[in-house]
């Protein structure tokens, strides 16, 4: 039988440091023009914590508000807040900066990451404070370094800092003095995620309502690396995430591939539970510092927020079919080949079209669809469009081009096939994945029978092929009892035992 | 434009001349076609990458312009190309690629 979404979770982390210190357009700026106007400007344009929480995308992101609900609002959103909006939201929270550069310090296990013993002593009592930190993690928490240290590492030892509020409160120092796998700014990197990720799969397990010790694996579907210089993509940040979330029976591994990485993992985890390899499997990915602020220079020139100021996490559980939620149908499967060619109709027709067909399904009869989900507040004014609207534009044409959707039906589908984008631009965070929370919901409560999400990878920003990628499933309905093809019931098996246990005998009998 | 292509239109219109190099482009908007073009015309605009200050004036088109689509084998451009024309502002794509061409191309 298919595997079901048991439950999701979708998390964010609100650190405004990071966007000027770790942003890779940051970063960029500031080897190339340190002096430029922009690296000036944008401390003004970065957003307090409630801003970022009273933002409209964000709240749909973590599951106060709907797609449907932010369809309602007039665009642009970052000048319309929510007032009151709450931290948590039924898929997470978003977590604020002091609190996450604790959480970063509990995910630590190598102590290369130092905060200050006052940022610590001021900060761990609201860290503790949040109901989905469990006691094991705040056991985590260390007491903390002296700032002259902190300050030390920093300018004499090639650390990279960690500020709240303009501050430097903290540092996370190099893990080998030669190796760059391990220097200062990797090592930052990597646990952001891993502690980004560790966040998600709390949620997840409470979303799932199952234990921690029913996690069997885990599959990390980020885009960071972790190694060292003999093996530089080593990997495994599930099962460290896992480690500091407490899912102490679950094994895990890492699944790449750029920002597809997500889809591939889901297809993974649904084969994995549908062999009956494992029997519950959380796909996870964590947020991703190189990508804050990434069209930081396009907002800042056009006066608007820095709206690239948070990181992403997501993570959804598969498990067995428990005959209730949704499953994912593993007969559909939109697959991008090394044949395909990456003219955008051809990726379109093999993730979209191409499974449908083999299915005897048209277009048309998905009935929502989740491609890229970024937020347009974000992309729009950077010159890149809106993105999921980009993509419904296309499915909505290739649909026309195959003669199952009429001409003028065009410029209806996206709203009654598709969403308005709401996840951040956090690279494999946004591709399809982000309503999978949603769909789980409004398949269950009849709303919709069908959603098809949609990952796509630019794998040439690895410069090691030019081909794109893509994989697409379908969420549907369970199915579990409707028949029993497909399937067999357990008196089935009873009796097909019974069956066989007569038959050995009469050999037996026989023999004799 | 990321920082690699302009790395390699650069080392383009080095090895050929520029004259005898035409970039094609595919963006799927107006601006972005535009700002592309700007940059292998007039400069890289966001003076981050090798094109700062670098006037090459090349030949630019979106692959979308009427002048590129002749010069396409019509069932090609069926197959790879006129689901995206379907779904394109190809005028304002035009609009804006010809305003950059008319003030910065070199070799029209």
């Amino acid at each position: 039988m298919n595997a079901v979404i048991k439950g999701a979770s979708y998390i964010l982390a609100h650190v405004p440091g990071m966007v000027i210190h770790n942003g890779s357009t940051q970063i960029t700026e500031r080897i190339v023009n340190p002096e430029s106007e922009y690296l000036k400007q944008l401390p003004e344009h970065l957003r307090s914590y409630t801003q970022a929480v009273e933002y409209w995308p964000n709240q749909v992101y973590i599951g106060n508000k709907t797609p449907g609900e932010l369809a309602e609002v007039e665009f642009p959103y970052y000048d319309k807040p929510l007032a009151g909006a709450d931290r948590y939201g039924k898929f997470g929270e978003i977590m604020p900066e002091e609190e996450f550069l604790l959480l970063m310090q509990c995910a630590d296990v190598f102590d290369v990451l130092l905060l200050e013993k006052g940022f610590v002593a001021a900060h761990k009592d609201a860290l503790a404070a949040d109901p989905i930190i469990t006691e094991d993690i705040v056991a985590r928490i260390k007491e903390g370094a002296d700032q002259a240290d902190i300050e030390r590492f920093v300018n004499e030892e090639h650390a990279e800092g960690l500020y709240a509020g303009g501050k430097l409160v903290g540092c996370v120092k190099r893990a080998h003095d030669i190796d760059v796998n391990l220097n200062a700014e990797v090592m930052h990197e990597n646990l952001v995620n891993k502690a980004s990720n560790t966040l998600a799969l709390l949620y997840a397990v409470r979303n799932a309502g199952i234990e921690k010790d029913d996690v069997e694996y885990v599959i990390d579907c980020s885009e960071e690396a972790c190694g060292d210089m003999n093996q530089r993509g080593g990997g495994n940040f599930a099962k460290a995430a896992a480690e500091i979330a407490g899912l102490s029976h679950a094994t895990g591994s890492d699944t790449r591939g750029f920002c597809a990485g997500p889809s591939h993992a889901v297809v993974e985890a649904a084969a994995l539970v549908k062999a009956g390899a494992y029997k519950t499997v959380a796909v996870t990915g964590g947020g991703c510092t190189a990508k804050l602020g990434m069209n930081g220079k396009d907002h800042v020139k056009k006066g608007l927020p820095a709206l690239e100021d948070c990181l992403g996490g997501f993570c959804v559980i598969l498990s067995a079919n428990d005959g209730v939620s949704p499953e994912v149908n593993l007969d559909i499967l939109g697959r991008h080949t090394v044949g395909t060619g990456s003219a955008p109709q051809n990726v379109i027709g093999s993730l979209v079209a191409d499974p449908l067909e083999r299915n005897g399904l048209k277009i048309t009869d998905i009935d929502k669809y989740s491609p890229e989900m970024q937020n347009p507040d974000i992309t729009k004014p950077a010159g890149a469009g809106d993105v999921p609207q980009a993509n419904y534009k296309m499915i909505a044409a290739l649909a026309v081009k195959r003669g199952e959707l009429e001409k003028k039906d065009l410029a209806t589908f996206a709203s009654k096939h598709g969403l308005v984008g709401f996840a951040p631009t956090q690279g494999h965070i946004p591709s399809g994945v982000p309503y999978i929370g949603f769909a789980r919901e409004d398949i269950m409560a009849g709303r919709i029978k069908n959603a098809m999400i949609i990952g796509k990878g630019s794998l040439f920003l690895g410069r090691m092929t030019n081909l794109f990628d893509g994989v697409s499933f379908v969420i549907q309905a369970n199915t579990a009892g409707d028949s029993e093809e497909g399937g067999v019931s357990e008196s089935k098996v009873r009796s097909m035992i019974a069956d066989a246990m007569k038959e050995f005998a009469a050999v037996l009998m026989a023999k004799e | 434009m990321d920082l690699e292509n302009q790395r390699r239109v650069k080392e383009f219109a080095e090895k050929y001349g520029p004259e005898n190099v035409v970039v094609v482009l595919g963006a799927s908007e107006g601006e972005a076609a535009g700002l592309a073009a700007e940059t292998v015309t007039a400069g890289d605009p966001t003076f981050a990458g090798p094109l700062t200050g670098v006037q090459l004036g090349l030949t630019v088109y979106h692959v979308c312009e009427p002048e590129i689509k002749e010069e396409f084998d019509p069932d090609v451009y069926e197959d790879q190309i006129s689901m995206m024309e379907m779904v394109l502002d190809v005028d304002d794509i035009v609009n804006e690629m010809s305003a950059i061409r008319d003030e910065y191309c070199k070799y029209l």
